[in-house]
């Protein structure tokens, strides 16, 4: 299947010099939640804006559905829905207006009772004659989702969509976001928030310095990068590892009452189960047991580190 | 669905939502030109006008009719599409207008025949209300409402770009306030530059305000400062002057693109 967006030595040079993207080769899968982390100023938002039309692209090519974002802008933007990262809105408008003219912007004509689904969908119906100034910083996030959603988009891209917002909005958003994409909607997420990647994102792409670092399916990246641990918390502390443990990758800690075993996620776990009888062998006593996975983030933080 | 054809669906959104906001402010938008207008009649009609005569045939209270609809003409379009377009610049709600599948010709249409709109129900109030106060004549009316609307329109344009290029709202009050209304008020708003000693007379030959009233008037009146094809060959300078700045905006992205 032809990916839904594909960029090619995509790049960006500002005006004060500043390079925000160094030659960016990237597809997008239809269908799939891609989530583009980085830090601050990594080029996410720049990346983002770019394939909206929003920012002038420096050189390269990109294309949306086909569409050359240039050349071929109309169609590219057509299929394209945009929830920014900041809450721009027009405060004097209702929320039901503001949806009706999104739709009508992107040449479609009105169609009251799309824009009802999406309203009742966003918990908006109740709000619908409410003016924007009048809602609550969640709400009116709700609303620019609104507006992204009311042309019924193809792609959906989502900046940093839940900065800022309480937990239920979170959770809300997760929801929406999982069925728009099992509506086949493909939805391309910068976050902050790993977490919110590591919970919804099909593949991950980490972008640093204006350089794409790394695109992976989020569950390889985890087993390829991520790591486990075994850690034993010992009846009695050691000094230090016993000779007959020495190849093991094994560390103590808390004055020698932790016992740690550290492996790739993706090596055999049998070792655990080798370790265990090892120990008994030795008479090593042991009073709890646990398991740890790294998180996401702490791939992520590794990294940039690295980059 | 054709991927280049016009986007009017988008062009009325956005004309509609402008319009929108002359509805919403529709009191103050009407009551401070007719107000206005109808200081001026008191201060210049009567009180001075009385003491003037006629000018060119015309009494002077009728003469300042079309100067005064001018003068809110000019100023009203400047501020309302500049206005228009800098306020999602300030709110940054342009995200939308600049990810939209809307060319930069659309977009300025919309803005500009909004700005336009405004305008000329302004101008045809102010003429409204100043046959209240005097018996009006006019004598090409076609060419009356096509010059409205094509003053209108450029102004708007002029005001478009005032829009983009204001970095603060002190920015679009700039123009409006130091450059056309003192302009308007040297340019023969409220009396004939003939009037005027040289080299004052000569002088205003060089305000290209003066050129837009004159033509105005002649369409009341039949007689300008200067000959109605002068008025409409500056204005129409005027329109390709502006409309190739908005060219140059969309095409670069000055101060709306990174």
């Amino acid at each position: 299947m032809q990916p839904i967006i594909t960029t090619s030595g995509l790049t960006k040079t500002y005006g004060s010099g500043l390079t925000a993207l160094h030659p960016i080769n990237l597809e997008i899968r239809r269908g799939e939640i891609f989530a583009l982390l980085g830090p601050n100023g990594a080029g996410k938002t720049t990346l983002i804006s770019i394939l909206c039309g929003i920012v002038v692209p420096g050189g390269g090519q990109a294309r949306v559905d086909g569409h050359d974002i240039v050349r071929d802008y109309r169609a590219a933007r057509r299929v394209i829905g945009l929830v920014p990262q900041e809450l721009h809105t027009d405060v004097f408008e209702t929320v039901w207006d503001t949806a009706c003219f999104s739709r009508g912007l992107f040449d479609l004509p009105p169609d009251p009772a799309w824009i009802e689904r999406v309203l009742r969908d966003l918990s908006l119906w109740n709000k619908r004659h409410d003016k924007i100034m009048t809602l609550s910083g969640g709400m009116k996030r709700r609303v620019l989702i609104a507006k992204a959603l009311s042309h019924e988009p193809r792609v959906l891209f989502l900046d940093e969509p839940t900065a800022g917002v309480d937990v239920e909005l979170r959770r809300d958003m997760w929801t929406l976001i999982r069925r728009l994409r099992d509506e086949g909607v493909t939805i391309i997420l910068t976050t902050h928030y790993i977490a919110e990647a590591e919970e919804m994102a099909d593949r991950v792409g980490v972008i640093h310095r204006g350089r794409l670092v790394l695109v992976e399916d989020k569950m390889t990246l985890m087993r390829k990068l991520g790591r486990r641990q075994l850690r034993l918390h010992l009846q009695d502390p050691l000094r230090e590892i016993p000779p007959p443990l020495a190849d093991w990758p094994l560390e103590l800690g808390q004055d020698g009452s932790l016992l740690c075993l550290t492996f790739e996620a993706g090596e055999e776990q049998s070792r655990i189960p080798a370790l265990l009888r090892r120990l008994g062998e030795l008479g090593i006593e042991f009073r709890d047991l646990d398991t740890r996975e790294s998180s996401l983030e702490e791939i992520f933080v590794g990294l940039v580190k690295e980059s | 669905m054709h991927a280049d054809r016009l986007n009017l669906h988008g062009m009325k959104a956005i004309y509609l939502f402008e319009m929108a906001r002359f509805r919403r402010t529709l009191w103050q938008s009407l009551a401070t030109p007719v107000i206005t207008t109808a200081l001026y009649f008191v201060v210049f009609g009567s009180a001075i006008g009385g003491r003037i005569g006629e000018i060119d045939g015309v009494s002077y209270a009728a003469f300042i009719v079309p100067g005064l609809i001018m003068l809110t003409v000019l100023t009203e379009s400047l501020n309302n599409a500049s206005f228009g377009i800098h306020m999602p610049k300030f709110t940054g709600t342009i995200y939308e207008l600049l990810s939209a599948p809307i060319s930069p010709l659309e977009t300025v249409a919309a803005f500009v025949g909004a700005a336009a709109t405004k305008s000329v129900i302004l101008g045809l109030v102010i003429l409204a209300t100043a046959s209240l106060f005097i018996p009006l004549q006019v004598l090409h009316p076609l060419w009356m409402a096509s010059y409205l609307v094509l003053v209108a329109l450029s102004f708007s344009l002029a005001g478009f770009i005032i829009g983009v290029w204001a970095r603060g709202f002190e920015d679009l009050q700039f123009v409006p306030m130091l450059v056309i209304t003192p302009l308007s008020f040297l340019g023969g708003a409220f009396y004939s530059i003939r009037m005027l000693p040289e080299p004052f007379q000569m002088a205003s030959l060089f305000n290209p305000v003066m050129y837009v009233i004159s033509g105005f008037r002649w369409s009341f009146y039949g007689t300008g400062d200067v000959p109605i094809a002068a008025s409409i060959a500056g204005l129409l300078v005027f329109l390709a002057l502006s409309s190739t700045m908005v060219w140059w905006i969309f095409r670069t992205g000055y101060r709306l693109k990174s």
